[in-house]
């Protein structure tokens, strides 16, 4: 069934987005990311224009968000006191992003932009987390080694404006929480993705928060920074497409279900390692296409009013 | 616009006021609605010649249709290697192309149509875009317009037909242009042309209207019109959605 977006201008098969919001959904069901940076290149390749498809991303990213934190409110895994201190950030890095976009889109190159975010930041993430649970499996096979501390203090205890993080057991400066939700607001309006790849990783290793209450704080940010991200695009940009919305909208949120039940039946090194394989073929895909000739040199963009 | 039309129907008339021959033509229909479930639409034109004296047997008589779509401004862009990536570096603003063009002939177009009439009534896909006023930029501007054509030929967007338009007893004649799914808004204009000898004998010229209608044209308004709403409304389409695959999730998890 052909389905016409009226913001996007073009006529999609609605199973096509049915099922790649499902997919997407698995897949974010059993790794616990967004799937954002999955889902705007494939939006990119069924011919959906860039702009279109970054901020309706940011959309779609709000439903699955929400319905995941509504379950770590439940478990009570929520540091609402860092969320809001990230969100601070989120909100300042989101407005700079929208700005950045725009001007990108008037001068032509927001989509070498958005391709060099994914294959830079995917490429490192990709590459750090494969290396990382390779070496988890290899030290669950040798029993008696032991892990790693988690907690470790660096620099980043010795910032001023010292805020205690009741839930995260953590007494720490505010200054990098705000400096990495602002980054990842950045990305998140640039990128079309919640930035939960990034949030993450920066939560646990950055800020030493215990890896229980990491998941359900990134995702309550990035409710705010996704549906922020979403207004500024629709009031800047005119490129939120709600009929896209919402039929990924429906696609993701059946394939989370799955997808978390698939999750729980496998390893977390194996998950991981999944993950990681899956970010570096997808950042390997669009670096290669950076470095080959095009077949097509020209493009055609609408011009201004 | 109809207005508009009308004159331009006018001013063309004298051109053709010594014609013996004139064509009278329809429309299958006038409207398209993009509706959600939009997946492009063909569009039949037909007519007939109208004449005071039996039709002249030098010359057999051609027919030439064409629609074009809303024109719009255009940037193109070309990519070159620059620090070993491929990225966007000149660009040219082409002030108008038309979104949509689709050119059906009896018989192939060279053959129809002197070069001469051809550039006067800009029939021909590779006439179609101006590039008057983009030199000054870029030293091959040529190429970017060039470009345009490609790119939308292959996109089905432009196309030449020979040979589709039925010609019966050199009076009848029918022919039917598909519009495809990708289609902008807009009024799509509609020639028709009547050639002998390559020369152009009458010519009629109507509009197809094409409008988004129902949901389609409520989203499009609100986007543009109220985008602070239509942001917080997809945020509490999104939030619900959210909302209720966490209750549907806990209730099957429950039974």
């Amino acid at each position: 069934m052909q389905i016409y977006l009226p913001i996007a201008e073009v006529s999609v098969n609605a199973y096509l987005l049915l099922g790649l919001g499902g997919l997407v959904g698995i897949l974010s069901g059993m790794f616990g990311v967004g799937g954002g940076f999955l889902m705007t290149p494939l939006l990119f390749f069924i011919g959906i224009p860039p702009a279109v498809a970054v901020a309706t991303q940011a959309t779609q990213i709000v439903a699955s968000s929400f319905s995941g934190v509504l379950a770590h409110f439940k478990r009570k895994t929520v540091d609402l006191q860092m969320g809001f201190v990230l969100l601070i950030g989120g909100m300042v890095g989101s407005a700079i992003g929208v700005q950045i976009f725009k001007a990108l889109k008037e001068i032509g190159q927001v989509e070498l932009l958005v391709t060099l975010c994914y294959v830079v930041f995917l490429g490192i993430i990709g590459g750090l987390m494969f290396l990382e649970s390779l070496r988890a499996i290899t030290r669950s096979r040798k029993p008696n080694a032991r892990s790693a501390p988690r907690y470790q203090h660096n620099w980043v205890h010795g910032l001023p404006f010292k805020i205690k993080f009741r839930a995260s057991g953590l007494y720490i400066s505010a200054i990098p929480p705000l400096l990495i939700g602002a980054a990842v607001g950045i990305l998140a309006a640039i990128m079309g993705v919640g930035g939960g790849f990034i949030m993450v990783p920066a939560m646990i290793y950055l800020l030493g928060m215990p890896t229980k209450v990491v998941i359900g704080t990134s995702l309550f940010q990035i409710i705010f920074v996704t549906g922020f991200t979403t207004l500024l695009h629709a009031t800047t940009n005119f490129t939120v497409d709600l009929m896209l919305a919402v039929l990924l909208m429906i696609g993701g949120v059946i394939g989370a279900q799955i997808g978390t039940r698939i999750g729980y039946r496998m390893k977390a090194e194996q998950l991981r390692i999944l993950l990681a394989a899956m970010v570096v073929v997808v950042s390997g895909k669009l670096g290669v296409d950076l470095l080959q000739e095009p077949l097509e040199l020209y493009s055609l963009s609408s011009g201004g009013p | 616009m109809i207005r508009l039309f009308l004159t331009f129907i006018v001013t063309l008339a004298p051109i053709f006021a010594t014609a013996d021959e004139q064509v009278v033509a329809g429309l299958s229909q006038n409207r398209v609605a993009i509706t959600s479930n939009f997946d492009g639409t063909g569009i039949l034109i037909f007519g007939a010649v109208k004449r005071v004296s039996p039709p002249p047997d030098d010359w057999p008589l051609q027919v030439i249709i064409t629609v074009s779509g809303p024109r719009t401004p255009v940037v193109v862009r070309r990519k070159e290697k620059w620090l070993g990536i491929w990225v966007n570096t000149d660009s040219v603003n082409v002030d108008l192309a038309p979104s949509f063009y689709a050119v059906a002939t009896t018989a192939p177009l060279n053959q129809v149509l002197s070069e001469v009439e051809n550039l006067r009534h800009k029939i021909s896909v590779d006439h179609l875009i101006r590039s008057v006023g983009v030199v000054e930029s870029v030293p091959d501007a040529g190429k970017f317009s060039e470009a345009i054509v490609r790119i939308r030929q292959q996109n089905g967007l432009y196309t030449e037909s020979a040979g589709i338009v039925d010609l019966t007893d050199e009076t009848l004649f029918r022919t039917q242009i598909s519009l495809p799914a990708n289609l902008v808004e807009g009024n799509y204009l509609t020639r028709i042309f009547l050639t002998r000898d390559r020369r152009i004998v009458d010519a009629f010229t109507t509009n197809i209207f094409v409008r988004k209608v129902g949901l389609e044209r409520w989203i499009f308004n609100l986007a543009h019109q109220q985008p602070l709403i239509y942001g917080i409304l997809s945020l509490a389409i999104a939030i619900l959605a959210g909302w209720a695959a966490s209750a549907i999730f806990r209730l099957l998890r429950l039974n």
